[in-house]
């Protein structure tokens, strides 16, 4: 089956089985390996991507639903000689053990800082309606969804606080 | 040039005389960019032209004969072999250096994998493994129940007259705890890349003791070691299960010799929760009594655990015991129960990840029927010497960590259970002990010097989350006196030369200590180069000096010097008891409605000789002691009481913490040095942390709100139904 993705700013012309799954599109056609499959079922969040700025679990998706969708993966955020603040802030934390839940993390945290920054309400917000405080509860809450089984959690959480001010996403600023 | 070391005696300390200063230093990752970018290739992600995918088929029945019906598959598109013979049944346990067992057919648990279907893509494979036709010839007489087992292996192990002590003691407790099986989990699921040339195996594996695993993998697959090549340089979590080759490893290779093409296998995540080895679920009788003064005089710790009928490892449940707390009468009895659940193994700290849920818990009862404070009655029963074997400790600041974890928490605010209360929440504060035994694995690592002034590490240790890169580039630039950037660690592949393996909490000090004897091989020959003798040899930042004279490491060479570090365990290892220890902190909150627990502070105050790098040793640490949350909160493996399988195969159903679950995890380290524990006097971090965890948690629960919890998990409804 034919379709168009958009990853990274870079459009793919993909002839595909409808079985396979985003994330699988991602990695084994088009070698963007950086989002890791953990558990194949929407559990684990190591598979997390943004699609159209929003953080999804590409496993639970088949790469011929996001004909047209702009996808960015953990490659589009940044490279190993031009980190993202995110990035640095979990080399500098030590936001990870064995790594791989990392990229995973990071998209995550990409797109909840963006869920955060519109005001959205979580499970531990005070309000529905009013903006809630950039509390480590929130960050904690909010991450919930990407498990790391090495247990980072402390680093990832600090991480994410250190790098929140400066982490954004430019293009989604200007829309 | 070998330099080799067999521990037979106290090194000098010479990391406390060079003078870089980049060990113990909380340096960042060297390989964090990539991980943190997508970049580092784990198993499943470099492809090789024509690779052919497999994915595993696992039996539907306990016990029986499976007949695996490749023609079942002649109309599936793709489908390019189905194969059966030499399929393993459970994974190799740790450093057992020879193949699992291949029982041809014959299916011992439920989800034993009895066939690999290969194809020419996943999405195929995938379909024509939920496609094929297995039938059954079951067998009678599975079992699954460890307490109805009909075959039970193990004898008492005494020592004084337990009996009569603890029945004349004045102050006494007698607790029956059990634990629920536990899962690995690791991030990564199993994966295995197997592609032959000219009879030659190239495997890239998630595995974490290549040494052995090249060997198992060659016993399995039936050639010569010397034709195995394994890699993994980079191992998404391990924590025990990829200690020993597993099934889709092995059906990889296989596979991809009959079909001679590559294959790739990749366990399921609900694979893993089926096929890899568990931790044992285990019951523990603690019969614990002191005197009048809080000394304990008798000791009994007796337990039952499973595995599969003929599996030789046992979880050492009692590991700690033996060593922790004196007493002159003591009692054992390891009972091994032979069931068909899936086998049993090594997860994260076997022995003392779960010996101490109930040991500890023991104590905070045992200290509360002597009316004396869980602390102080730890430090009047730490023992002189071994009290069974009567060997010497080795470097041990117990009664440190627990004083200063003590100032550092506030635990002299803890009340009496139920006193302290906000809202609609109960407040307590628990402590435990942490212990978890030390050992040195041989262990081999080239360094090399390059006349640019860079060096070179080389060993086929694995890094599985550890911080192995970060801390052997230490340790050689600490040695060579070389900034850390220019020190560049290969790891994960059995060209190198073998290592320990990451494993037992060895794998720091093993291959650290190998990495240390290769450095100190280069510091020589550099001595020699400069006319000095080795002992006033001083490098730092590049340039070396000794015997009134000076030069750049760089300008003395005209070769790179390539020494190779070769370290054996030896006579320390007998005459001492080494362990790391350490003291567990934890406050809870305990809901007075609904008995839902939640982890406010925790606390860890560790002793494990030198730290290599704080950073990546508190990061175990952190791992550790979220673990430790885990067993006491949530993490139980369910299995079905007919079959034996494991119900909650998922990570949806089986319960790791998640970021809210835990609060930010202190972690402070005493300063220690082991001199009988290996050349750098540092000794393993990886499974201290877990040690006694969990039990800091209950007994935070007993002391918020007076609900002792003896089985654990301590989910809600083990506790509400008893809360004031």
């Amino acid at each position: 089956m034919k379709t168009t993705l958009t990853v990274n700013g870079e459009t793919h012309e993909l002839d595909i089985d409808p079985r396979v799954t985003l994330l699988d599109a991602l990695r084994h056609h088009l070698n963007l390996t950086g989002s890791k499959k953990g558990c194949d079922h929407g559990q684990c969040g190591a598979c997390t991507v943004l699609v159209n700025g929003r953080r999804i679990n590409s496993c639970l998706a088949l790469a011929v639903m996001h004909d047209t969708d702009e996808i960015t993966t953990v490659e589009g955020i940044g490279t190993p000689e031009n980190l993202s603040p995110l990035q640095s802030a979990f080399v500098r934390h030590d936001g990870y053990q064995c790594g791989y839940c990392t990229p995973g993390q990071i998209v995550s945290a990409r797109g909840m800082l963006s869920e955060f920054r519109q005001g959205w309400p979580s499970h531990v917000s005070d309000s529905l309606t009013e903006a809630p405080d950039f509390t480590d509860a929130e960050i904690r809450e909010r991450m919930s969804g990407n498990l790391c089984r090495c247990s980072a959690y402390p680093g990832i959480v600090r991480a994410i606080r250190d790098a929140a001010p400066e982490e954004t996403d430019g293009k989604e600023a200007a829309e | 040039m070998t330099q080799q070391l067999k521990m037979d005696e106290v090194q000098p300390r010479l990391l406390d005389e060079t003078g870089q200063g980049v060990l113990t230093t909380p340096l960042d990752r060297p390989e964090g960019p990539l991980k943190v970018t997508g970049t580092a290739p784990y198993a499943a992600e470099p492809s090789l032209p024509g690779m052919a995918i497999g994915v595993l088929v696992g039996a539907t029945i306990t016990r029986g004969r499976a007949h695996v019906d490749a023609g079942s598959l002649r109309d599936m598109p793709g489908v390019l072999g189905v194969y059966t013979a030499g399929m393993a049944r459970n994974p190799a346990q740790g450093t057992a250096n020879a193949a699992p067992v291949q029982p041809e057919g014959f299916v011992q648990y439920h989800g034993q994998p009895v066939a690999v279907v290969v194809a020419e893509t996943f999405e195929q494979a995938r379909d024509a493994a939920i496609a094929i036709r297995v039938t059954y010839d079951p067998e009678p007489g599975a079992e699954v129940d460890p307490e109805t087992a009909s075959h039970v292996d193990g004898d008492p192990e005494t020592f004084g007259s337990f009996d009569k002590a603890f029945s004349e003691a004045p102050v006494r407790i007698d607790a029956t705890y059990t634990t629920k099986g536990h899962s690995s989990a690791a991030m990564e699921p199993h994966a295995a890349l197997a592609a032959w040339k000219d009879g030659r195996l190239m495997l890239r594996a998630s595995l974490q003791m290549l040494k052995y695993n090249r060997n198992e993998i060659a016993d399995a697959v039936g050639v010569d070691p010397d034709k195995v090549r394994v890699l993994a340089p980079y191992v998404g979590g391990g924590f025990g299960s990829k200690l020993g080759i597993a099934q889709e490893a092995i059906a990889a290779a296989l596979a991809a010799r009959e079909l001679g093409r590559p294959v790739r296998v990749v366990m399921t995540r609900q694979q893993v929760f089926e096929m890899t080895l568990r931790r044992t679920e285990t019951r523990q009788r603690m019969r614990l009594a002191t005197d009048r003064d809080g000394h304990i005089v008798a000791l009994g710790h007796e337990d039952r655990v499973s595995n599969l009928p003929d599996e030789v490892f046992s979880e050492p449940v009692t590991m700690a015991t033996h060593f922790l707390y004196a007493g002159a009468n003591r009692r054992y009895h390891h009972e091994i129960a032979r069931i068909n659940r899936p086998g049993a193994g090594s997860v994260r700290a076997p022995g003392e990840a779960v010996g101490m849920l109930a040991l500890e818990c023991a104590m905070d009862e045992l200290a509360e029927a002597a009316g004396l404070d869980p602390i102080e009655l730890r430090l009047r029963n730490i023992p002189d010497e071994h009290p069974e074997t009567g060997q010497t400790y080795s470097a041990r600041s117990l009664a440190a960590c627990l004083k200063r974890g003590a100032e550092r928490f506030g635990w002299s605010a803890r009340r009496a259970p139920g006193e302290r209360r906000e809202g609609e929440w109960f407040i307590g504060m628990g402590v435990a002990t942490a212990a978890r035994t030390n050992s040195l694995g041989e262990s081999q690592s080239r360094v090399t010097l390059n006349p640019d002034g860079t060096a070179l590490v080389e060993t086929d240790m694995t890094d599985i989350g550890t911080g192995t890169y970060a801390i052997l580039g230490q340790i050689a630039a600490e040695m060579l006196g070389l900034p850390r950037d220019k020190v560049t660690v290969a790891l994960g592949d059995t060209d190198f030369p073998p290592a320990a393996g990451s494993g037992g909490s060895w794998g720091a000090s093993s291959s650290g200590s190998s990495v240390f004897l290769g450095a100190k091989a280069v510091r020589n020959a550099l001595a020699e180069k400069l006319g000095c003798p080795p002992d006033e040899l001083r490098l730092q930042d590049g340039i070396a000096t000794g015997g009134n004279k000076r030069s750049a490491i760089a300008d003395l060479l005209d070769a790179p010097i390539s020494e190779v570090g070769h370290i054996k365990p030896g006579e320390t290892a007998e005459t001492h008891s080494s362990a790391s220890y350490g003291a567990h902190f934890c406050e809870v909150a305990v809901n007075a409605v609904t008995g839902e627990v939640r982890v406010r502070r925790a606390l860890g105050v560790m002793a494990a000789g030198r730290i290599l790098n704080e950073k990546t040793a508190a990061s175990q640490v952190h791992g550790g002691i979220i673990w430790g949350i885990g067993a006491a909160l949530t993490e139980a493996l369910e299995h079905e009481p007919r079959d034996g399988r494991v119900v909650n195969r998922d990570l949806a159903e089986y319960h790791v913490p998640v970021n809210l679950d835990v609060p930010d995890v202190e972690v402070e380290f005493i300063e220690e040095r082991d001199d009988h524990a290996n050349p750098i006097q540092s000794k393993g971090i990886g499974e201290l942390g877990i040690s006694g965890a969990g039990a800091a948690v209950t007994n935070a629960i007993y002391n918020a709100c007076g609900v002792r919890v003896r089985d654990y998990p301590a989910l809600p409804d083990r506790i509400f139904p008893h809360l004031p």
